[in-house]
């Protein structure tokens, strides 16, 4: 049997006493496109950040390929071949958008800490930046600066930036948080387009977005996976049912 | 043992000094965010506000006058020098408190010349209070002492049991709460400038007589202040004192015990080199503590940073 | 419409332009180094006179180190309030060569400043092994402390710094270069000004290279740097230790042009001079360091000679900028590009003009009143004549006084009036991209569907 590309092992995390991860098990295969989804307060963010080294677990493994990722500093899971977005648009915003993308393709493309070559010489780096703006449509914004992009366009961007580093395990924090109907359509799409054949992990707070993207869902909630599955099924999850009623319920009140 | 006693005392007034100065900074700095490189400007003014109110109106008025002007010019900086800064980040705030330090030595040139001000301690305490064994402690220091300690338990005082102290150790923590909870932070913040400003204006006050009132006092202690909060840890109070004493005492001990290089280095197993004169580290053997009394601090800080950055008692990062 | 982001699309084939940049970058980028290199070439002939190049010399030194510095400020976003040390120290280092006879003359001058850059490199690299762990507060309190301490040792470790005196040497002990022994003023220049062009075209070279475009990603977003694969820390330690070179080369350079260096070299005072030049010129752009160091030179040696508040006019002005401008005056500058670009720049000429005459004359009249203020209560007594703009009056009669005052608020009234046709004629001329970039910003701002 092959190793899954990223496996959590007992997972939990405890913020004082309160522990806000309780022993998460999920194995995530190869060039799956998996969604964790869950209502506001479930600990997606935090078994997020615990998953991509931002916060140590309080216990439990993280697996990636097989590797554990304890006490690993961000940059060397990155090199290991996992990327992450972020929740709230995390970019290089005095920057132009052509830059961005061209800084998260140096280490990929065996830059590292080299003070001898010029970027604007190495045909490998714009030709691969250029290639990541026009999957995701930014090549019209290609020389202006990033902070001055809209929000979707930050967004792509964020995903862009995610992407480019030609990591085969893709993290993406709620991708279309705080985005309109047309806007959340149009993101989800370039997310099919541009993960094709590499593993998808996406942590949504809507069911809806990720119902036609993803192979696989799970469901957290209170710190516990109550399900997973394919959509359908975990759809029709009565436990699904209660804990997404529940808090509609709740968030009426 | 009774010089041990002097120098406990004399560590222990410059200590509070540094303390009275060091308490406002880091109050500051724990609101705000922004180290104030202008704060030992700040006790500057108040030596020299002082001594033009000494002038006309004696020492005590002085004493209440001058940090309650100071205190104004402080929460005006704050309004309408910082808070536009504010806006551009960290980094610009920071060079912004340098320049103002810069201006004010400037300024203080410009208006009382650069030599230093005949700013007297008042006869009446013009005493010695009491000797141990034929050093006498003049009566001025034991009033410093007791005017440290008062603003000391005043300050523990307004910031534990007062509701303006409950608000404003919530705002350190949780700004943006204590903001959404209806109190007006900025406001807030211009009041603890202010305050903090005028500490140190006090602490010029009964500084000016006795290290003197010159141009270059705010440079002289300004640097030390900051080591002081460093050490202690950016943002905490306690850790203020702590290092404030303790930098007090280090300093004091290391000038009046003449320790040298020699013999620790000897003591540890190290002989002295024959040709010592033609030695590369003849400098280094011959280093004596008064010398680098006053960069023990500094070494201090520097150790301290490499090893806990995060100072004595703090907690977080900056 | 299911492509939200491509309704307020610019027209231009999206390719095209990348193209033509890479193509035309060449001779482009190529062409303000040789307008700088042709100008250091020439100045020489046109400021001829020995104390004009005194000031060039000591300008080209200090622009060399405010790109230093600003490698660290404006490039890696590190505040150091303690950079002198590594000028300094290199410095020294030059110095103790020189002074070695036997191996100095071995050695042409030329290439003396290495040895200030290697030693300046050295250090960054023994107190950026600690000091880059972060930036921010924690990384401008280090530099701080080593920057005092560094200063402190300079009067214990007597061997290497030389205590309150400082080293000397004599620079013409080197083996000739070419028969040129850097007996004259005019040698020392051209000399500086190799290495000024050297140093500057380096340090450009650094920012284009992979490791200098990460530090602008790791001064803007250390966190996401981190997570692109790359140690912010190490980042920041290889600027560092860059900026050390450079450092150390500027200090090499004071070493062969002054033969003497001291203390002051290496205090806190001359890391804070820095700080300001290289915020006085601005530091989001490469060359706004070099405009900062020019300018200060100037208004150190030209304003120095005509007032002994030259000081305190330095600080207001630095003040000024970092609440009004804080990108400097290159910042200022570059503001103009865009209505340059869009060719409608000539509309501002007169209103500039009509705005900034009555600013310069109401500026001129405060500096006349803190020079009549600051002569009114420190000149000796029965000393009542004084002197500025060329006018000498009494500074204890009224007169003057009404005069300065008048000027100064009238001038400031005019200026007033004047301000909002500058405001409207620069709006007019920014007019294109200002309301493309509002149309952007509305369509961001659209709620969460949640």
């Amino acid at each position: 049997m092959t190793t899954a590309a990223l496996e959590l092992i007992d997972l939990r995390k405890s913020f004082g006493k309160t522990e806000i991860i309780r022993g998460v098990n999920l194995a995530v295969g190869d060039a799956e496109r998996h969604a964790i989804i869950g209502p506001n307060g479930a600990g997606k963010s935090t078994l997020f950040n615990l998953i991509t080294g931002r916060f140590p677990q309080t216990s439990g493994e993280v697996r990636l390929h097989g590797n554990n990722l304890a006490g690993k500093a961000p940059f060397e899971i990155n090199r290991m071949g996992l990327s992450r977005s972020f929740q709230i648009t995390n970019i290089f915003p005095k920057m132009t958008v052509f830059e961005n993308v061209r800084c998260s393709l140096l280490w990929s493309l065996g830059y590292k800490y080299n003070f001898w070559s010029m970027v604007g010489r190495s045909p490998d780096l714009t030709e691969g930046a250029e290639q990541i703006l026009d999957q995701i449509n930014l090549l019209n914004r290609r020389d202006l600066p990033a902070g001055t992009l809209s929000y979707a366009e930050q967004r792509a961007l964020e995903i862009g930036i995610t992407i480019a580093g030609g990591a085969d395990v893709i993290m993406l924090d709620e991708p279309t948080a705080g985005m309109s109907h047309s806007e959340t359509d149009y993101i989800v799409e370039l997310i099919r387009t541009v993960t094709e054949g590499k593993t998808l992990i996406m942590v949504e707070h809507d069911m809806g977005v990720v119902f036609g993207l993803a192979d696989r869902i799970s469901v957290l909630v209170y710190g516990e996976l109550i399900a997973t599955g394919r959509p359908e099924d975990v759809r029709a999850d009565p436990k699904v049912q209660e804990a997404y009623l529940g808090a509609a319920l709740e968030a009426e009140h | 043992m009774d010089l041990v006693l002097v120098n406990l005392i004399d560590g222990l007034v410059t200590g509070l000094l540094l303390f009275m100065l060091s308490a406002g900074l880091t109050l500051i700095f724990s609101m705000m965010g922004v180290l104030n490189f202008a704060h030992a400007s700040f006790y500057m003014l108040g030596a020299y506000f002082a001594y033009q109110i000494s002038i006309a109106l004696g020492f005590w008025m002085g004493l209440i006058f001058a940090p309650l002007i100071v205190g104004v010019i402080g929460a005006g900086v704050e309004r309408y020098g910082l808070r536009r800064v504010h806006q551009y980040g960290h980094v610009p705030e920071l060079i912004f408190t340098f320049g103002l330090a810069l201006l004010i030595e400037e300024l203080v040139q410009f208006i009382w010349g650069r030599n230093q001000m005949p700013y007297q301690i008042p006869d009446v305490l013009n005493f010695t209070a009491f000797a141990i064994s034929g050093n006498s402690i003049p009566a001025y220091k034991v009033f410093m002492i007791f005017i440290s300690i008062a603003i000391f338990i005043g300050l523990l005082y307004v910031l534990t049991k007062t509701r303006v102290g409950m608000i404003i150790q919530a705002a350190l923590s949780y700004p943006r709460t204590v903001e959404a909870l209806g109190h007006n932070v900025p406001l807030i913040f211009m009041g603890v400038f202010g305050v903090g400003t005028s500490l140190a204006g006090v602490a010029g006050v009964i500084a000016g007589p006795v290290l003197g009132t010159f141009p270059g006092m705010a440079f002289v202690l300004g640097s030390i202040v900051f080591v002081t909060i460093v050490i202690g840890g950016l943002g905490s109070l306690w850790g203020a004192l702590v290092a404030s004493l303790l930098i007090g005492w280090i300093t004091t001990f290391a000038k009046s015990y003449n320790i040298r290089m020699e013999d620790i280095l000897n003591g540890i197993g190290f002989a002295t080199p024959e040709n010592l004169d033609d030695n590369m580290f003849r400098d280094i053997w011959a280093v004596t503590s008064p010398q680098i009394a006053d960069i023990l601090p500094y070494i201090l800080m520097v150790l301290i940073l490499i090893f806990r950055p995060y100072g004595l008692f703090g907690n977080r990062d900056a | 419409m299911n492509n939200p982001m491509r309704e307020d699309q610019i027209t231009t084939d999206p390719a095209k332009p990348a193209q033509r940049m890479r193509a035309g970058s060449m001779t482009f980028a190529a062409m303000p180094w040789v307008i700088a290199a042709f100008a250091l070439l020439v100045m020489p002939f046109v400021f001829t006179d020995n104390s004009a190049i005194t000031i060039m010399n000591q300008m080209a030194i200090t622009i060399i180190f405010a790109l230093a510095y600003n490698m660290l400020l404006g490039q890696g976003g590190m505040l150091s309030f303690g950079h002198a040390v590594y000028a300094g120290v290199g410095g020294f280092a030059c110095m103790h060569v020189m002074s070695n006879t036997d191996f100095f003359a071995m050695l042409p001058l030329p290439v003396l400043p290495i040895f200030g850059g290697l030693f300046g490199m050295g250090l960054a690299m023994i107190i950026g092994s600690f000091s880059t762990r972060s930036a921010g507060t924690v990384f401008a309190m280090i530099s701080l402390g080593v920057g005092e301490l560094i200063a402190a040792c300079s009067v214990i470790i007597v061997a290497f710094f030389g205590g309150e005196e400082g080293v000397s040497g004599d620079r013409t002990y080197g083996m000739p270069f070419f028969g040129v022994e850097f007996l004259q003023q005019i040698e020392v220049y051209y000399l500086i000004a190799f290495w000024l062009m050297l140093s500057a075209l380096l340090m450009y070279l650094f920012s284009r290279t992979p490791i200098g475009r990460m530090a602008n990603a790791v001064r803007d977003n250390p966190e996401r740097a981190e997570f692109l694969g790359y140690s912010s820390r190490w980042v920041r330690y290889y600027s560092f230790i860059f900026s050390g070179f450079f450092a150390g080369i500027a200090g090499g350079l004071f070493a062969i042009n002054y033969e003497i260096v001291t203390e002051e070299n290496l205090n806190t005072a001359s890391s804070g001079v820095i700080l300001l030049v290289t915020f006085l010129g601005g530091v989001g752009f490469f060359f706004g360091p070099i405009i900062g160091a020019i300018a200060f030179t100037l208004l150190q040696t030209v304003l120095s000679l005509q007032t002994d508040l030259w000081a305190f006019y330095a600080g207001t002005l630095f003040l000024a900028t970092v609440m009004f401008f804080p990108g400097g005056l290159a910042g200022l500058l570059m503001m103009h590009v865009p209505a340059i670009r869009m060719g409608k720049a000539s509309k501002l000429v007169v209103p500039y003009i009509i705005t900034l005459i009555p600013a310069l004359i109401g500026i001129l009249g405060l500096a006349a009143l803190v020079e009549m203020t600051f002569h009114f209560r420190h000149a000796s007594f029965g000393d009542e004549e004084m002197t500025v703009f060329w006018t000498t009056f009494d500074s204890h009669t009224a007169m003057p006084w009404v005069v300065a005052i008048g000027i100064t608020v009238v001038a400031f009234a005019i200026m007033r009036r004047m301000l909002p046709t500058l405001k409207s004629a620069w709006a007019e001329a920014n007019a294109a991209p200002k309301a493309n970039a509002s149309s952007q910003a509305n369509s961001s701002s659209q709620g969460g569907a949640a």
